[in-house]
């Protein structure tokens, strides 16, 4: 088969991929909450109530479709879809699995390899405040926009300390590819070895990019109704949760390849090329992804929610700070071991 | 993304790369002289900047020549500062005078 | 078949900045202005300035066309009230900005540009860039530091709230 055929199924899988993860999210947070609150969760629809996504979607698609009075109706209906793409549009750099060999030629398991992918990446991020700041404006509400300017100050206040925690990581690897940056965590040199002061910084600047506990002011019902998706019903509103979801499991991703070695696990990465390799490689990505998704959820029924000052003061008093120290501390190191 | 040498260099001579940034230049500047509300000012005059920075890495691009594209570097990071300080300005302003219009703000006129 | 590319773009281009200038709602030209740097930046990845494209992005469209908004939305501006004054002031604009253009053709059909058949295509990567970047322009990037440091210091000057002085 050609090339663009091939390249087409596998963004398509990654596509489907994403969205039933991102689904089963949903499932997973409610058995996940319902085990540390020690009671069942969904338990009605279907065994183990595993169709209980299912009915979800079912009961978004039926609800009431209405714009406000006032409201700008271009963007409101757009809001949602700006927060969709962005959240998908990041999974096109990230590398799922080692090359495989189809027809004699190597098919890399990564949509595109580009050459600045971590700045694609942190690109992708700083739009994704479009989506949250015209749903909210488009509401004409006054507790919509206010919960709006909120999470957008949030994600810009936490996006600074995320690009400068990369900083040290593409300091010590060299490249801004991230097959590069996999691949150079083969074995056990995972970054997070290396670098844990950034992972610790880049982990708490997930938190609040993606809105989870305990970085969701913006959103949770007993501050400002419903924030910036108050006026949101029905499949707009199903967009906006959903796309939080995927937001989720890319941010897993990346957290995986950046810091926890990718697709590599000591053991698998040396054996030869083959279906094999890569189907074990495959089941390890997915595996740190899905540890990461349990983190995110495990966090968010443990930890408090920060008021609004609590968080500015976090991500410019702290977070800015040590990320500039753990760049000086990296920066001395590599000299040192240049032998200057 | 990686190539040795893209086709956009024996496909499109330079010219064209000028032409099209004479072309968002103008259009910037039709909406500075004809816009009465400063914001729209302010963003046509980021079309402008935009036009140029596009005619200085083409140029760059064609002749191979990285001095272009560094001088790109700077513009940006300069008209992130100006465009900072140019918004603080205009929400003082606007606490003032109460409105964007700028044919109110004459208040220097002697 | 890369030329179609271009001559697309450039008309979306174009045609979204025009957007820009004829739009009444201000939130629907900062739309329209995030479209247009979008569409520069994919002009900047046919000429292979890969870094440059990103950053584009990054700054343009993701941290100042945000400061628009912001502002935009904490001034409260809706649908222009501003009057019509008639067709005059668009078509002394439109006269000047042609002429410009008309300058600009007639100094390109003049001029003679050079062949350069061994430019090195990939000046646009980030390693090359930046080696650039460091060696021989390290004090403009030190000073644009600074340059940063000022401003910074100046818009927290500006949106101080002034003391009472008591009498």
């Amino acid at each position: 088969m050609s090339w663009i055929i091939l390249k087409i199924i596998f963004i398509s899988v990654i596509f489907g991929l994403s969205l039933f993860i991102a689904m089963y999210s949903t499932y997973a947070e409610r058995k996940i909450a319902a085990f540390l609150q020690d009671r069942l969760g969904p338990n009605r629809a279907g065994p183990f109530g595993l169709l209980q996504p299912l009915a979800d979607g079912v009961k978004l698609f039926f609800k009431e479709e209405f714009i406000p009075m006032k409201a700008d109706r271009w963007l409101f209906l757009m809001g949602p879809g700006f927060f969709m793409i962005t959240a998908l549009m990041t999974s096109a750099v990230i590398p799922f699995g080692p090359d495989i060999i189809v027809d004699g030629k190597p098919f890399s398991l990564q949509a595109t390899d580009i050459n600045v992918g971590l700045l694609y990446i942190f690109g992708v991020v700083s739009l994704g405040v479009y989506g949250i700041l015209i749903g909210g404006w488009a509401s004409n509400n006054k507790f919509s926009l206010l919960g709006a300017i909120r999470a957008a100050s949030q994600n810009i206040s936490y996006e600074l300390a995320m690009g400068l925690s990369i900083i040290a990581l593409v300091m010590m690897s060299s490249s801004l590819s991230l097959k590069d940056i996999v691949d150079q965590q083969a074995g056990w040199h995972w970054n997070v070895f290396y670098q844990p002061l950034g992972f610790l910084i880049f982990l708490v600047c997930a938190f609040a990019e993606t809105n989870r506990a305990p970085f969701d002011l913006p959103e949770c019902e007993t501050e400002l109704v419903g924030g910036y998706h108050t006026e949101f019903s029905s499949m707009k509103l199903g967009f906006y949760l959903f796309a939080e979801y995927i937001n989720m499991f890319i941010s897993s991703a990346v957290l995986a390849t950046l810091f926890f070695g990718g697709y590599h696990f000591p053991g698998i990465s040396s054996m030869e090329p083959g279906i094999l390799k890569t189907a074990l490689s495959v089941g390890v990505m997915f595996g740190k992804i899905f540890f990461f998704i349990f983190f995110f959820m495990w966090v968010r029924w443990t930890l408090p929610r920060f008021r609004y000052d609590q968080l500015m003061n976090l991500g410019w008093r702290i977070l800015i700070p040590l990320a500039v120290i753990n760049i000086l501390i990296t920066g001395a190191v590599i000299l040192y071991k240049m032998g200057l | 993304m990686e190539s040795t040498a893209p086709e956009i260099f024996s496909a499109i001579p330079l010219t064209h790369y000028i032409l099209l940034s004479a072309a968002l230049f103008v259009v910037g500047l039709i909406g500075v002289m004809t816009r009465k509300s400063i914001i729209i000012v302010f963003m046509c005059i980021e079309i402008m900047l935009n036009a140029a920075n596009l005619m200085l890495t083409s140029t760059s691009a064609y002749y191979g020549n990285p001095g272009g594209q560094i001088m790109v570097f700077f513009t940006m990071a300069v008209a992130a500062a100006e465009v900072a300080v140019g918004l603080a300005i205009i929400v003082m302003v606007y606490k003032n005078l109460k409105s964007t219009n700028i044919d109110v703000f004459n208040k220097l006129k002697g | 078949m890369i030329d179609k590319i271009f001559y697309a773009l450039s008309i979306a281009t174009i045609l979204c900045a025009c957007m820009v200038v004829i739009s009444k709602h201000p939130i629907r030209s900062i739309l329209f202005l995030v479209a247009t740097f979008f569409l520069i930046s994919a002009h900047y990845v046919l000429l292979n300035a890969q870094f440059l494209a990103l950053v584009n992005i990054v700054v343009y469209a993701g941290a100042i066309m945000v400061l628009f908004l912001f502002v935009v939305m904490f001034l409260n501006l809706n649908k222009e009230v501003e009057p019509y004054k008639g067709f005059l002031p668009w078509l002394a604009a439109l006269v000047g900005g042609g002429s410009f253009f008309l300058i600009v053709i007639s100094a390109l059909q003049k001029s003679n540009l050079l062949q350069n058949e061994n430019a090195n295509h990939s000046i646009g990567l980030v390693e090359n860039l930046g080696n650039v970047l460091y060696k021989e322009y390290l004090l403009p990037m030190e000073i644009s530091s600074v340059l940063f440091l000022i401003a910074m210091a100046g818009v927290v000057l500006l949106s101080r709230k002034e003391k009472i002085v008591n009498e």
